[in-house]
């Protein structure tokens, strides 16, 4: 098998469903093998109705794509063989442990009968939680859930590998740890990965390139520098000593470009002329006597690339009690 | 992939195997399962012995009479169980996790079924052994046992593939318990605690012959009280039968549904 089947061709990709708003609107992409792919959004923007879509178990309702060299819809049995699946929450038994959630994969997924311990085994270690193995996996922590999950889609040695918000709940810590494996079998082993998420963080670290998406549809696709570049201007935040004097400071900023957005107690320019600008900032400030007390300069991140191509700002703080905006199955079983 | 590991045999093995871990790891599970039907046949047998004094009751002791019932409850209790198992792998995602493998639909059921089976078969091998202690003939003798295994097999599983149903249809545990007591109702309303014809209201003996668990009963009845009863055997294996094929046959048709892969 050549590294040319791994990746992933999409086309139109169309999904309606009987309640609420077209969850993905018409999407075309193609991540090109060996790459990491971060699809971004907020919740509800149709992330996971893509993966879904794209992993098999749910049926388009226009369009195409071909992941790993076959077709989705017509050919769903090699595609499935093809690829490694982690979805949003870890669906594992709490009762089994972490072993023979390994020894159940791996007959499921056809490893012969002498490799499946040894293989399972493998996975454990690597994923760290060969010390975990004979412990249920109701006792495991999120992040021990979300590195079996993992080691659970690596069973069957797929070429491309599809996680879903694998981070989502994790401390920071676990997150990256979990990315540096999932770093690792991109450039390691050469596997594919499409990845959602809704940190910018995590797309900014992880991927090569970012696909933005918004109510189903793509609104910006490259890599983060290139998207960032495309923003290009930084932002100056300033906090004056005296905070009677926000609103001269804000004036004088203004001179060096358009206002952006900063906490009560400072001002926000983002720079016209860029970085160039600063010590002309800093005359100018000098010259009508607005003493500092602190100055930040932010280079672009995604969120300003979101905020540019979406007019909202991504809001990547996690919200207990938010739930999942795209539960496909329910809406299919309804 | 080897050719062999593909095979529905090896799927079914192992997802019935996890099903036997899962159940065994849950006490709440398996001890109603064996205590439950042993209490009631206790309390029934003490309370209603009285019952076999009345002209016409098939046997001079109640315990006999009353194992069909304990049979019974054990089937019941298979419903809850393959329903709420397959309810929570709706409900965690687990299904997805399985669809996405080379797993052949079927196994899933079968190999669940299975599981239940083979706790179904050693409850009531505790139930047996427990009434013989108690005193039970069996006046079928050793082939009546293997029969009454067979036929309380095919019980377990008209109720487990029921139970299969709802749990992939509604795909919540809860649904699963909900109907529990509707079956429990249905169980009462039949002559699990006394001969048809000895049942004096006539809306509970109308009732009686129309529920077909009557003729469950009865035929699990006949093997420990009134000997080889050709046609109460085959109305048991007949109404189960039939149950179990349409259980299964939409239970199948429920895991369809929930997993629509391309």
């Amino acid at each position: 098998m050549t590294s040319d089947d791994n990746g992933i061709e999409v086309e139109g990709l169309v999904r309606d469903f009987r309640k609420g708003p077209r969850a993905v609107d018409g999407i075309d992409l193609s991540v090109a093998p060996g790459e990491i792919y971060g699809f971004l959004g907020p919740n509800g923007a149709g992330k996971s109705t893509t993966v879904l879509m794209l992993t098999t178990l749910l049926p388009p309702t226009d369009g195409t794509a071909r992941v790993a060299g076959h077709d989705i819809r017509r050919q769903g049995a090699r595609v499935r063989a093809a690829i490694g699946v982690a979805l949003q929450e870890a669906a594992l038994d709490p009762l089994l442990t972490g072993r023979e959630h390994m020894r159940l994969q791996t007959a499921l997924q056809g490893v012969p009968r002498r490799e499946r311990a040894a293989r399972g085994d493998e996975l454990l270690a690597r994923m760290g939680l060969a010390d975990a193995a004979d412990r249920r996996v109701g006792g495991y922590s999120g992040g021990m859930k979300r590195r079996l999950d993992l080691a659970l889609a690596l069973v069957h040695r797929p070429r491309v590998l599809f996680l879903d918000e694998p981070t989502t709940g994790l401390d920071p810590s676990s997150r990256s740890e979990l990315w540096g494996e999932v770093a690792r079998l991109a450039r390691e082993d050469g596997v594919t990965v499409f990845l959602t998420t809704q940190y910018l963080e995590e797309a900014d670290v992880l991927a090569d390139r970012v696909g933005i998406i918004e109510a189903g549809r793509l609104v910006a696709e490259g890599a983060p520098e290139t998207l960032k570049a495309e923003i290009g201007r930084p932002a100056l935040e300033v906090v004056p000593c005296d905070a009677l004097q926000r609103g001269a400071l804000a004036e004088v900023l203004e001179r060096f470009g358009t206002a952006a957005a900063a906490p009560p107690h400072a001002a926000a320019v983002r720079l016209s002329r860029g970085n160039d600008a600063l010590a002309d900032v800093v005359r100018a400030l000098d010259a009508e006597g607005i003493a500092i007390a602190d100055f930040q300069l932010h280079a672009p991140s995604l969120d300003d690339v979101f905020l540019a191509r979406t007019g909202k700002q991504l809001v990547s703080e996690q919200d207990p009690d938010e739930q999942p905006a795209e539960r496909a199955t329910e809406s299919m079983a309804s | 992939m080897s050719p062999a590991a593909g095979t529905l045999g090896l799927q079914v093995a192992q997802l019935a195997r996890r099903s036997l871990l899962r159940t065994f790891r849950q006490p709440a599970q398996v001890v109603p399962i064996v205590l439950f039907p042993l209490f009631l046949l206790a309390v029934n047998t003490a309370g209603l012995d009285a019952a076999t004094e009345l002209p016409g009751f098939p046997s001079d002791s109640y315990v006999d009479f009353a194992m069909a019932f304990a049979f019974m409850q054990g089937a019941l209790f298979s419903m809850i169980s393959a329903g709420t198992d397959l309810a929570r792998d709706v409900e965690s995602g687990f299904l997805q996790r399985l669809a996405l493998t080379p797993m052949r639909r079927a196994a899933l059921l079968l190999g669940q079924l299975a599981g239940v089976m083979a706790v179904s078969l050693l409850a009531g091998a505790i139930y047996l052994l427990v009434g013989l202690v108690a005193g039970v003939s069996v006046v079928t003798g050793v082939g009546g046992v293997a029969v009454l295994f067979a036929l309380a097999l095919l019980i377990g599983l008209a109720f487990a593939s029921l139970g299969a149903l709802i749990g992939l249809h509604f795909g919540s545990a809860e649904a699963v318990q909900g109907f529990f007591p509707l079956f429990f109702v249905l169980l009462f309303l039949s002559s699990a605690s006394l001969p048809r014809e000895l049942i004096e209201q006539d809306w509970f003996r109308t009732v009686a012959t129309w529920n077909p668990v009557s003729y469950l009963v009865e035929g699990i009845r006949s093997l420990f009280v009134i000997g080889w009863d050709g046609q109460a055997l085959a109305l048991a294996f007949g109404i189960a039968a039939v149950v179990a094929a349409a259980g299964v046959a939409g239970a199948a048709r429920a895991l369809g549904t929930r997993v629509v892969r391309a």
